[in-house]
């Protein structure tokens, strides 16, 4: 799997409140989740994003409540994938489970670059730097729950 | 090799004799648990993905406490889908108003939860529950809808870090004081996808409220669960609500830790976390002239008997300041009734508060206690991210119920040492 996008990016600590202030979660409905998607923290968001669009963070993104509403949230907004210098662990797995892409890597992206993250060879390309990096790929495990489309499939399958 | 007490429990839990840190694992699960704002989510997955049968109608837990009493027609619909569930499913731990609390003082209170337990939650706080001994965490309702169907889920194995409590806690200066120095020192990922095991002489110093506080708090840190040994104070407390048998872990001697912290419980001060995260704490030292709006005092982390003992003890006979709104939060139906029946609700309601039925509710700025753009609120709850509590213009500090509650006869952020 290829996605090439381009960077809307965002610091540190990114938390799940501001992906999706909580004042939202009367709702579990993907599409009217994904209109106040990172709105406490950037109100043009919804307007600016294309589909296909990268999200990158720095630090422990996606930290704090455990609600599924965020990814599903960023995803539902067009993103194709989060790139992020490391990620809080429930984010993490809720991605995993819910078929949201997402790579750890720590190399220099810059809001607006056209990157492209190959998920077969574990290499991210900076179309517009022209800088070049790896991640490391998921265990097998993991990537059997992404194969079969997210966590109930895999566990269904087997 | 040597283990951890998470990752003994964790293997017990797999069948395996042994595991290793970044092991992924598959493994049983004792209790699953889902509130009004998760459990929807997760409903519609177990649904659409063509389950029929939950594993076990006795293990799992819905608590409708994020969003009720209902604040409005969403809330009340989505609540209505866990409700018609769990009718459906003849789920035995269905706790609806009237019955419910904040699930996680709920969950110990009855009993639900015990020693050597494993533990899933669709709520990050899960990982209260380490404070009896048990392995528990927050995950999201993917993982719930699969432990719902499964009884299972899975873990990476995490390693740990140490926290070598000695001394005895000063005066006023309780489990929330004690969290947040630690989230101060080690940040808000400090102790991203680790265990934190409390372990030493001061451990027997914390009463199993500070530490249902500190292990709360464990995710603050970024931590994946948080746990305490078991102890005389914690096999009482068990024995007194719960008839399940607890099955008591101990970490290996020579069990291996990233990192150890030694923590002298006596040095800790009343500790203020500013905004916007959690790992922002100032003492009274570095404090100033902070004028407050508001003061919470409930939830998941500050809700219990004991939290609201010592707000009684400084409110007694006092007056909240004029212009500052103080709302109490009891986290359950027993705690609301034990403050009514001894005394404790009248001296709130003299001294100028507010009393309202167990919810979550501004903690997460759902309801029951919303800001307006440029106000500040104090708080014993857990987050002070960005519009946490409401306008995105807004402030939250977190702190004790101490330092709550002297703060609410004063209208700014004071301490309670001295009063």
């Amino acid at each position: 799997m290829k996605i090439t996008g381009k960077v809307i990016k965002y610091g540190d600590n990114v938390d799940t409140d501001v992906i999706i202030p909580a004042r939202y979660l009367n709702t579990s409905d993907p599409k009217e989740l994904a209109c106040h998607c990172m709105e406490d923290l950037d109100k043009t968001f919804v307007k600016r994003v294309q589909k296909g669009d990268i999200m990158v963070g720095g630090y422990n993104f996606g930290c704090g409540s455990s609600r599924e509403h965020a990814p599903i949230a960023i995803k539902e907004s067009g993103i194709a994938c989060v790139i992020a210098k490391s990620f809080a662990r429930i984010f993490y797995r809720n991605s995993i489970n819910t078929g949201l892409a997402i790579v750890e890597y720590d190399g220099d992206i810059n809001e607006g670059d056209m990157v492209e993250v190959n998920f077969d060879t574990g290499v991210i390309k900076n179309l517009t730097t022209g800088v070049e990096g790896t991640f490391p790929p998921f265990p097998e495990f993991l990537k059997n729950i992404i194969e079969k489309g997210g966590l109930l499939p895999s566990m269904k399958s087997n | 090799m040597a283990m951890t007490m998470s990752q003994k429990i964790l293997a017990s839990h797999a069948g395996k004799d042994k595991v290793v840190a970044g092991e992924l694992i598959m493994a049983d699960l004792d209790l699953v648990l889902g509130n009004d704002v998760t459990s929807p989510v997760a409903i519609k997955e177990f649904e659409k993905a063509g389950c029929d049968c939950v594993f076990n109608k006795d293990k799992i837990a819905l608590v409708m406490d994020h969003f009720t009493p209902n604040k409005d027609i969403k809330a009340a619909e989505q609540t209505k889908i866990v409700r018609d569930f769990a009718g459906k499913k003849d789920i035995t731990h269905y706790y609806d108003v009237g019955e419910m609390g904040v699930e996680h003082a709920l969950l110990p209170e009855k009993g639900l939860v015990v020693a050597g337990d494993l533990v899933i939650g669709a709520d990050s706080h899960t990982c209260t529950y380490g404070a009896l001994g048990a392995f528990s965490t927050g995950v999201g309702s993917t993982d719930m809808a699969v432990g719902m169907a499964y009884g299972k889920a899975w873990f990476k194995v995490p390693s740990a870090i140490k926290f070598n409590l000695t001394g005895k806690p000063k005066k006023w200066v309780s489990g929330k004081d004690i969290i947040l120095h630690i989230i101060g020192k080690i940040g808000v990922d400090g102790a991203l996808y680790k265990s934190m095991e409390f372990t030493g002489d001061g451990v027997k110093n914390l009463t199993i409220d500070d530490r249902f506080t500190i292990c709360n708090m464990a995710i603050e840190a970024g931590a994946k669960n948080g746990i305490f040994p078991v102890d005389d104070i914690t096999l009482e407390y068990i024995a007194n609500h719960s008839t399940k048998k607890p099955v008591v872990f101990e970490a290996d001697k020579d069990a291996k830790y990233d990192e150890v912290y030694d923590i002298d419980l006596s040095k800790i001060e009343p500790t203020v976390a500013f905004p916007h995260l959690p790992s922002n704490t100032r003492t009274f030292d570095k404090i100033g002239d902070i004028k407050i709006d508001q003061v919470v005092i409930g939830s998941c982390t500050n809700g219990r008997y004991s939290d609201f003992e010592i707000a009684a003890k400084i409110l007694k006979g006092k007056k909240v300041a004029k212009g500052v709104r103080v709302i109490i939060i009891p986290a359950t139906q027993k705690i609301f009734l034990d403050m009514a029946v001894n005394g404790l609700t009248k001296i709130f309601v003299d001294a100028g508060c507010a009393v309202s039925t167990p919810t979550c509710g501004p903690c997460l700025g759902g309801h029951m206690g919303i800001l307006a753009k440029g106000e500040r609120s104090l708080a014993t709850t857990n987050r002070n991210f960005v519009g946490r509590m409401g306008h995105p213009e807004s402030e939250v500090y977190l702190c004790s119920p101490a330092v709550a509650a002297a703060s609410a006869i004063t209208g700014k952020i004071t301490s309670p040492v001295g009063l």
